[in-house]
């Protein structure tokens, strides 16, 4: 991890948008940093947090986050928050307000879309909230814009009195740049002035605001039409002018060096006037967008004529290779993409639960009980949908698997009537957003089994620490969830409380078994860490003795990686049946010992090997 | 059209293997050789056995940080499959740095899919130049597997727009600060790497 936190001004450094991001915010002044972990923008608030003179800190959700920065920033410290961008759908509540208050120290809002959802449930495009909330955005390019945009945003929120969104995507989060530094200014916070009329929006003081809003919103355009951030590239071949904005323009350059440019860094409100008068320059113009064609309907609503969507994709990256082919027909220049190798087609390499993860059993032992419907939660658990498990039936939103439970428990019909609902959710995504849908299922005494995996992390992001750790942002100690506490303060009944070993395959079993009949919420919580986090332990590793394996597979059931097919073959059961066998090794260097696949192996054949060099492939 | 003067190195394996500390040390060492850089690649799932691909971009200016489909001078692949996988992104002169190790993932194992029998021939058919062999076989000679890093960057080292010694000195210098025993079998593993490519080389042109 490059933090850069002791770097000098004036000096150059490779670093990640979000690296960039980080030490733009602390050279800002910032006081008050908050965020709640999500691709691809967890790497913001790691960073920020090396920095001794920023608080920061994991906030359980994003709209907390968001609430944190607030306060910060009607105390009127400098105040920052960043998450991805379905992270700003659950802020957006009080996103939508503060928006109307408008800040005191500067408030900016870094909101990264995953275009081309490399770790996501959706693609949505971020813009869309500098018109929802009548403020501005800004788009950096790569590191070097990521890290001037974020500083300058500060300046820009206290002048136009208005949290700023920078919109990042993944091609400027995790691509690393050079970036030039400086030095970190000082902002004292103002202090708190007491002024309900402001902060207290009832309808009254809402309904006055309102107004005054309007009156930025006019203030914003004349900004947006002046900025520097705004601004042309010129280029000889004017028969095709390009407007865009963020890693689309380096892409447009690299594609179509020579011609003409309108880049937007200030993007929203856009500038019109400006664009206007840019496509007067160029025979035509061609709005590349990453997401939704939000500049191009805003154009044509002008009465600006354009290309957009109409020769370019709908979704994912804007790059070269997709510029090309859709561009030069417009020149009548037919494109031959560059001549290389041909593509190979291979297997699918999708991602998969780690060695020994000890949400293996969980779902070895779901995809083991029959009449059951399973809704399942974003993050790790959501690899449960995949082979060899294929134990999840709905992933909607983070937390939604709570709700969803209940209403599938009371939405089911006739057919489905003796079908046992299980919810699975993580620690930290139950801390998030599910705590409020159990209690729902408590509160209207729902039949629904609730299996809060608890590995103490927020796994798929790297690891990170969150309520139910017992460690902060900095890894200090720090008060630490009682789970069992929690969900029972919620409605759940001690009786149907269990906690559970998820290496111990029998035990695991009969509690579902059990909850999955009896017809009231219950709550099953494994105690076993993260393989990729210190707390877990590895024990000696395994291996198989190949004269005694009879190649019954039921070890791959379990879904480890470290698990391989030495030999695959066909028997004919006494009743005529065939079977296919699967004889297998264990790569014993991966191994950590965790003992699932023992107990699913019927003639012993698994047994202790000694241990060799340790490999961390999955 | 992709500028000439900038050099394009794609990095891919599977998630753990190293492949974003390589793309890394690459990026540093063009930095120090005064070049602009950029570098991506996708994290996230990636990091749960996906595949993993890493662009390393660096020339006078970079503006994409993607390596468009067959630009790529050299490719990287710390897993046989994986550089077959990518080997369409090379250009037609361009150079493929592959380990032989094969790695089967679970879709594989559970019999959904199968695994190419040579990875490396089909490379070879399709008109790749391929420098292929056993990395981790040195890398565990040396006495750790970690070291295929380095060894994988040792037998690029002959084609890069850089002297071999200055990437050297930018893997050693990691070590030399927080572990400085180290040193010596990373010194070893570049060099084993260097040897080992030359060798493939070698054999490719008395085949061709």
């Amino acid at each position: 991890m490059n933090a850069v936190v002791q770097a000098v001004a004036e000096t150059r450094h490779l670093l990640s948008g979000n690296e960039a991001v980080a030490r733009a915010v602390w050279e800002a002044g910032v006081k008050v940093a908050a965020a709640y972990p999500g691709t691809p923008s967890t790497e913001i608030l790691e960073n920020i947090a090396l920095y001794p003179d920023v608080y920061s800190e994991w906030a359980v959700n994003e709209k907390v986050s968001i609430e944190v920065a607030i306060g910060a920033s009607i105390m009127g410290a400098r105040a920052f928050c960043a998450m991805k961008h379905v992270g700003m759908n659950v802020a957006s509540d009080a996103f939508m307000t503060q928006t109307l208050a408008g800040v005191v120290g500067g408030l900016v809002i870094v909101v990264t879309d995953d275009v081309g959802l490399s770790s996501s449930q959706n693609e949505q495009d971020s813009r869309y909230w500098g018109r929802f909330g009548h403020m501005p955005i800004l788009e950096p390019a790569d590191s070097q814009e990521a890290y001037e945009m974020v500083k300058g945003a500060f300046a820009l929120s206290e002048e136009l009195n208005s949290p700023v969104i920078v919109r990042m995507t993944t091609r400027v989060c995790h691509v690393k740049a050079m970036v030039t530094v400086g030095e970190r200014e000082t902002h004292e916070p103002a202090g708190f002035e007491k002024d309900p009329a402001r902060w207290v929006l009832t309808p009254a003081a809402a309904r006055a605001r309102i107004p005054w809003m309007f009156e930025r919103d006019g203030k914003l355009r004349e900004f947006a039409e002046a900025s520097a951030l705004n601004r042309i590239v010129e280029g000889g071949d004017r028969r095709v002018g390009f407007l865009t904005s963020g890693p689309a323009a380096m892409h447009v350059q690299e594609a179509f060096p020579d011609a003409p440019l309108f880049k937007l860094g200030f993007s929203c409100p856009a500038p019109i006037g400006r664009i206007r008068a840019f496509a007067g320059t160029v025979e035509r113009l061609v709005v590349v967008e990453e997401g939704e064609p939000l500049l191009e309907q805003e154009l044509k609503a002008a009465g600006i004529d354009c290309h957009g969507k109409d020769i370019l994709p709908r979704m994912g990256e804007m790059g070269p290779d997709v510029l090309l082919p859709a561009v030069k027909p417009l020149l009548g220049e037919p494109w031959e993409a560059p001549v290389g190798h041909r593509r190979q087609s291979l297997f699918p390499r999708p991602p998969t639960m780690c060695v020994a993860c000890p949400h293996l059993g969980p779902y070895f032992t779901l995809s083991r009980l029959r009449n059951v419907i399973i809704s399942g939660d974003i993050g790790c658990y959501t690899l449960g949908a995949g082979h060899p498990w294929n134990a999840l039936d709905t992933t909607i939103s983070m937390g939604a698997s709570m709700g969803v439970a209940l209403g599938m428990d009371k939405g089911r019909g006739a057919t489905d009537g003796k079908k046992a609902v299980v919810a699975v959710i993580g620690d930290s995504t139950f801390l998030h957003m599910g705590m409020q849908g159990l209690l729902d299922i408590t509160y209207n005494r729902g039949n629904v089994t609730v299996l809060l995996l608890d590995n103490r992390a927020v796994g798929m992001t790297g690891g990170q620490d969150h309520a139910g750790t017992g460690r902060d942002i900095h890894g200090e100690e720090a008060p630490r969830v009682d789970f069992v506490k929690l969900v029972q303060a919620l409605g759940v009944k001690p009786e149907r409380t269990h906690v559970v070993d998820p290496y111990e395959l029998p035990t695991l079993f009969k509690v579902l078994r059990q909850e999955t009949k009896i017809e009231e919420p219950s709550v099953i919580i494994t105690n076993q860490p993260c393989v990729l986090i210190d707390d877990y332990e590895k024990h000696q590793p395994y291996k198989v003795v190949d004269e005694a394996c009879t190649g019954c597979g039921n070890c791959l059931d379990v879904g480890c990686p470290a698990i391989f097919v030495t030999r695959r073959d066909k028997a004919v059961k006494p009743s005529g049946k065939e079977v296919d066998l699967a004889f297998v090794r264990i790569e014993t260097a991966a191994c950590t010992g965790c003992n699932l696949c023992v107990e699913t192996c019927a003639p012993d054949a698994i047994v202790h090997a000694a241990p060799t060099h340790s490999v961390k492939f999955q | 059209m992709t500028d000439k003067d900038v050099t394009n190195i794609l990095v891919v394996g599977i998630g753990g293997q190293g492949v974003m500390t390589a793309a890394e040390i690459l990026a540093q060492t063009a930095i120090v050789q005064g070049f602009d850089v950029k570098k991506t690649e996708v994290a996230g799932m990636a990091q749960r056995g996906g595949v993993v691909s890493s662009h390393v971009r660096f020339g006078p200016k970079v503006l994409s940080p993607k390596i468009v489909t067959g630009t790529a001078d050299i490719l990287v692949g710390f897993e046989a499959a994986e550089a077959m996988r990518w080997s369409d992104h090379l250009r037609p002169e361009g150079v493929a740095m592959v380990n032989t190790l094969r790695l089967e993932p679970p879709v594989v194992s559970l019999g959904l899919y199968d695994y190419p029998e040579d990875p490396i021939g089909a490379m070879r058919e399709a008109g790749v130049n391929v420098y292929a062999f056993d990395a981790g076989a040195i890398a565990l000679e040396l006495g750790d597997l970690r070291l295929v890093n380095t060894v994988m960057l040792g037998a690029i080292a002959d084609h890069l727009p850089f002297p071999a010694e200055v990437l050297e000195e930018q893997i050693v210098a990691r070590f030399r600060a927080r572990k400085p025993k180290l040193v010596t079998a990373n010194e070893q593993a570049f060099a084993r790497g260097r040897a080992a490519a030359r060798a493939a080389g070698r054999a490719e042109a008395a085949t061709a």
